[in-house]
C-alpha cells in the first residue's frame, strides 16, 4: 500500500480562482492510500517545494500526487523535488486542475467537483506507480543545421565557434538564402550583402563546418542525441572539388534563355551558372531541366572551355550518413503567390510585382544593376503605389491569404519608399496601409522618417483594384480617414506579399516528427520559456521556419538555438525515458504482433528456458524491447494479443484504475 | 447522471501527449470553454489506447469516449494515430452492433495549436452525448453504488 501526499496548488488565483482548493484537498485526504493532503498558493515556489520535501520526511510518503497546471509545465519540476526529497522521480503524478480545469470552466462548484475527480484519478494512478530508472544514451558530438540561410549560417557559426562540428544542409547551390536576395536592411540602412557575405565566407572556412550544397535531407532517424540522417545531394553536373568558380563555362554556355530565380525571373540566366557573385560554395551548377547536352547530348561546350576539368556530365544523386546528436530546423520562409490576388493585376502586368521583386531591381547587383526602371519598358517611374498586407491578415479571405500578420513588411515598405525618394526625389510614393506596425528598436523612429522627411504619402486606406490601361496602372482605393476614394494612376505597383513557410518544412517535420501549427510554421516547446525548441527532444529552431522575423530577431533566436545545442553536444551521456514498453516473458508466446507495429524496430526475439511444471525445460521464443531504443508510444501494447506488453509510467491497470476513478 | 433534473453526460477524452493535450492545455491558456462533463485522460499516443479502456469506460457508466490524436502524417511516434484510426473503426463498429451508438464515439485529431478546435469539438461532442442521454446498453449495474 502505498502512503500518498496530495498537494493542491492555488496558482495564486488562476486555479484558486475558480476551484475551492480546500475542498479539493479535504476531498482527496479521505481517498484510500492518502495520508497527507494539503494546499499551498505556490506549489512550484522554492516555499512549496520545501514543503513536498517536508512532509514526504513527516509522513514516510511513497507517492506524490500534485493537483496543479499541466504536466508539460511542471512535471519535470516536481519530479525533482521527488528526487530531493528521497523519492523516486516516477512516484510524482500531476492532475492537471488549471489548463483543463480552472481555465476553461467559470462556475466554482463544477470546477470543484471536476478538480477533485481529476484529483482522484491522479491518486488511483499513483497507486500503481512503481519506480523507475532511466537508461542512459551516448551523445553524438555532431549537429546538423537545415537551411543555409541568415538563421542557419548564424546558428552554425555560433556552435561551431564553442568547438563542435556542424553541418549545413541547404537545397539551393549557395548559402545565403533570402537575406543575400536584399538590398538594404531596415532599420540602419546598411546593405545586406556588405554583412551576410564576410559570414557566409567564415562559415565556409571554419575548420568544424561542412555545407552540404544543392542538398536536401532525405530520411531521418534514431532519437535525441544519436539521430541518423541521410542527406541527398542532387547531381549539380559539377566536381566541386575541382570548380574554380572562374566563370568561363557561364560565359560560354549558349543555352542562355532561362529565368533566373534568384532575380525571381526579371532576368535570365545560362544553363549553367553561378547564383551569384559571392555566391558560397562558388561552385557552378548545371540546370538539367534546360541543358541540351543533359537533355539530348548536344553540345558539351561547357567540359571543352574548363581547364580545371570539373564537368562531369554523368554525376548522379549521391546521398550521405551522418549522425547527429542535435538538429536545427532553419528552413525559413517565401512570400505567397500573388496568384489568387487577381485584382492587383500581377499576372496581368509586368508593372506589378512584389516587394521581394523590388529589392531586386533596387539591388546593385540585380537586372536593373540598382536603377529604378519599369520592368515593362525600362522607363523611369514617376508614381509608385506600395501595397501593404497583400495576403496578410486576411481574415475574410483565408482562402486566398495568410490570417497572421507577417510582421516585416511594415518595415521594409518604409525603407523601400525611403529609398526611392531618397534617390529619385522627382517620385512620388504612395504607401496604402491598414495599421503601420513597427515595434523594435528605432522602429517607429525609422517609419516617422519616410514619412516625414522624405514625404512619403501614407494613406491609411485599401486598393480596391488595378487596371493596366494604355501603360499606366489605374489604381482603385479608398481613403479612410478622409473617407473618400482615390484613383492615382501608378507606373509602378509593389505588392507587401504575405510570408509562408517554406514549402520544403512540412515534409521535413513529418520526418522529423516535430509538429506544426495551422500555418505550417514549427510549433515551440513553449511559447514563452522554451521558444527555440521543438516539442521533440533534439530538435531545435532558428529563424522563420518559427514564425514571421527579421534579420535582427532571426539572428537572435540563432544564437539562443545554438547555445541549447551546445548545451546538449557538451553533454557526454543522456538520460533516457524510463517510460518504455517491456513484456511479461511468462505471458509472452512469441507473435510477433508486437514487433510488426514498433515504429522503431525496438522489439526483438530470443530464445528463452522455461522451466516447466513437470520439471522439464522448454525453450520459447520471447518478445524483448531494447529500452534505448523503444520511445514509449505504447502502440504494441495494444497490438499484444496475450496482454504481456506494458508501457512502463502508463500501465494497463494504470489507465483503468484511472477510467474507474473518473466513472465513478 | 442526472444533476438538478437536467443529464449531464460523463465523457472520457483520451488526449495524445504531443498534440491534443497540448491543444488541451491551449484551450486553457486562451480561456475557451467547454463543459466541465470532459475530463481528460493523458496517453504518451493514441495507439496507446487499448479498446479495453473504451469498454471499460462505458462498463463503469460513462455516456461517450473520445480520443483525440495528432493529425495523421504528424503522429510524434510516426504512425501511431494510422493504428488508432483503424482500431476504432473496428472498435466503434463493433460497439455500434452493441448498441453504442456511433454519436457516442469519435476520433478527432486535434494539434497542440489547435487550442479552438479542441474547445469546439468538446462542446459539439458533448452536447451531441447530450441529445442521445445516458448509456444503459453497456453500463455493469454491479460497478452502481
Amino acid at each position: 500500500m502505498q502512503r500518498i501526499g496530495v498537494f493542491v496548488c492555488w496558482c495564486g488565483s488562476n486555479i484558486a480562482g475558480t476551484v475551492d482548493v480546500k475542498a479539493v484537498a479535504e476531498a482527496l485526504s479521505h481517498e484510500p492510500g492518502v495520508v497527507f493532503s494539503t494546499d499551498y498558493q505556490y506549489m512550484c515556489s522554492q516555499a512549496g517545494q520545501d514543503m513536498i520535501k517536508a512532509s514526504v520526511a513527516e509522513h514516510h510518503l511513497t507517492g506524490i500526487v500534485v493537483c496543479s497546471c499541466s504536466p508539460r509545465m511542471h512535471e519535470a519540476t516536481f519530479r525533482k523535488t521527488a528526487t530531493a526529497a528521497g523519492l523516486n522521480p516516477y512516484m510524482v503524478e500531476i492532475a492537471n486542475i488549471r489548463e483543463q480545469c480552472s481555465w476553461v470552466h467559470k462556475d466554482m462548484p463544477i470546477g470543484t467537483e471536476k478538480a477533485i475527480i481529476l484529483g482522484k484519478a491522479a491518486v488511483a494512478k499513483v497507486h500503481l506507480n512503481a519506480p523507475l530508472t532511466p537508461g542512459e544514451s551516448p551523445v553524438t558530438k555532431r549537429a546538423l543545421v537545415i537551411g543555409g540561410g541568415i538563421a542557419g549560417i548564424q546558428t552554425a557559426l555560433d556552435i561551431a565557434d564553442a568547438g563542435f562540428k556542424v553541418d549545413i544542409v541547404e537545397k539551393k547551390p549557395t548559402i545565403g538564402g533570402k537575406m543575400a536576395q536584399l538590398d538594404k536592411t531596415f532599420p540602419t540602412l546598411d546593405c545586406a550583402a556588405c554583412i551576410l557575405t564576410p559570414k557566409m565566407v567564415d562559415v565556409a572556412q571554419h575548420e568544424n563546418v561542412r555545407i552540404f550544397s544543392y542538398s536536401e535531407v532525405s530520411e531521418v532517424k534514431g532519437f535525441v542525441g544519436n539521430f541518423d540522417v541521410t542527406i541527398k545531394k542532387h547531381a549539380r553536373f559539377v566536381k566541386e572539388d575541382l570548380c574554380t568558380g572562374c566563370g568561363a563555362c557561364v560565359d560560354k554556355c549558349p543555352m542562355k534563355k532561362v529565368p533566373n530565380e534568384f532575380n525571381l525571373g526579371m532576368d535570365n540566366r545560362p544553363a549553367i551558372y553561378i547564383p551569384f557573385a559571392q555566391a558560397v560554395p562558388k561552385v557552378a551548377t548545371i540546370d538539367p531541366a534546360h541543358c541540351n547536352m543533359l537533355k539530348n547530348g548536344k553540345c558539351g561546350l561547357c567540359a571543352r572551355v574548363c581547364t580545371a576539368g570539373a564537368i562531369d556530365y554523368t554525376q548522379q544523386d549521391e546521398y550521405v550518413q551522418e549522425k547527429y546528436g542535435a538538429i536545427v530546423v532553419a528552413t525559413g520562409f517565401n512570400p505567397i503567390s500573388m496568384d489568387k490576388f487577381d485584382e492587383f493585376a500581377y499576372n496581368q502586368s509586368k508593372d506589378v510585382i512584389t516587394s521581394l521583386e523590388f529589392e531586386r531591381l533596387t539591388n546593385a547587383a540585380g537586372p536593373t544593376a540598382g536603377k529604378l526602371l519599369r520592368p515593362s519598358d525600362g522607363a523611369h517611374p514617376h508614381t509608385l503605389v506600395f501595397v501593404q498586407c497583400v495576403g496578410s491578415r486576411c481574415t475574410a479571405c483565408a482562402e486566398k491569404g495568410k490570417e497572421y500578420c507577417s510582421k516585416i513588411c511594415c518595415m521594409y515598405t518604409a525603407k523601400h519608399a525611403m529609398l526611392v525618394r531618397d534617390k529619385y526625389p522627382d517620385v512620388d510614393v504612395y504607401v496604402f496601409y491598414i495599421d503601420v506596425r513597427t515595434p523594435g528598436k528605432n522602429f517607429d523612429e525609422f517609419y516617422r522618417r519616410a514619412v516625414e522627411e522624405y514625404g512619403v504619402k501614407y494613406i491609411k486606406g485599401t486598393v480596391g483594384k488595378v487596371v493596366p490601361e494604355n501603360g499606366v496602372l489605374k489604381v482603385q482605393a479608398s481613403d479612410l480617414l478622409n473617407n473618400k476614394q482615390l484613383h492615382i494612376d501608378a507606373d509602378m505597383v509593389v505588392l507587401a506579399a504575405a510570408i509562408e513557410p517554406d514549402r520544403s518544412a512540412r515534409p521535413l517535420a513529418t520526418m522529423l516528427t516535430a509538429s506544426m501549427d495551422t500555418n505550417d510554421f514549427f510549433t515551440e516547446a513553449h511559447p514563452k520559456l522554451r521558444p527555440v525548441e521543438s516539442p521533440t527532444a533534439g530538435v531545435f529552431l532558428s529563424g522563420a521556419c518559427q514564425g514571421p522575423k527579421d534579420i535582427p530577431e532571426t539572428v537572435s533566436q540563432a544564437g539562443a538555438a545554438a547555445s541549447k545545442v551546445i548545451g546538449l553536444l557538451a553533454k557526454d551521456k543522456l538520460m533516457g525515458n524510463p517510460c518504455v514498453a517491456s513484456s511479461n516473458e511468462a505471458m509472452c508466446n512469441g507473435c510477433s504482433s508486437c514487433a510488426n507495429v514498433c515504429p522503431y524496430g525496438a522489439i526483438t526475439y530470443e530464445d528463452k528456458e522455461f522451466r516447466m511444471p513437470d520439471r522439464t525445460v522448454a525453450l520459447r521464443r520471447v518478445a524483448k524491447v531494447n529500452p534505448a531504443v523503444c520511445q514509449g508510444c505504447g502502440c504494441c501494447t495494444v497490438a499484444c494479443p496475450s496482454g504481456a506488453m506494458d508501457l512502463n509510467g502508463f500501465k494497463n491497470d494504470q489507465i483503468l484504475a484511472e477510467v474507474d476513478a473518473i466513472c465513478k | 447522471m442526472q444533476v438538478n433534473g437536467e443529464f449531464k453526460p460523463l465523457i472520457v477524452a483520451f488526449c495524445c501527449n504531443w498534440c491534443s493535450y497540448a491543444g488541451a492545455d491551449l484551450a486553457g491558456n486562451n480561456r475557451l470553454n467547454y463543459p466541465a462533463e470532459v475530463k481528460i485522460i493523458r496517453v504518451p499516443c493514441s495507439c496507446r489506447v487499448n479498446p479495453t479502456f473504451i469498454l471499460r469506460a462505458f462498463q463503469r457508466g460513462a455516456d461517450g469516449v473520445i480520443l483525440c490524436g495528432c493529425h495523421p502524417g504528424d503522429c510524434h511516434y510516426t504512425s501511431g494515430n494510422y493504428y488508432t484510426r483503424r482500431r476504432m473503426a473496428m472498435l466503434f463498429s463493433m460497439l455500434d452492433y452493441l448498441g453504442i451508438e456511433r454519436e457516442r464515439t469519435r476520433v478527432e485529431w486535434v494539434s497542440a495549436a489547435e487550442g479552438a478546435k479542441f474547445a469546439a469539438t468538446m462542446n459539439d461532442f458533448v452536447a451531441q452525448v447530450t441529445a442521445l442521454g445516458e448509456n444503459k446498453r453497456l453500463e455493469d449495474l454491479r460497478c452502481k453504488k
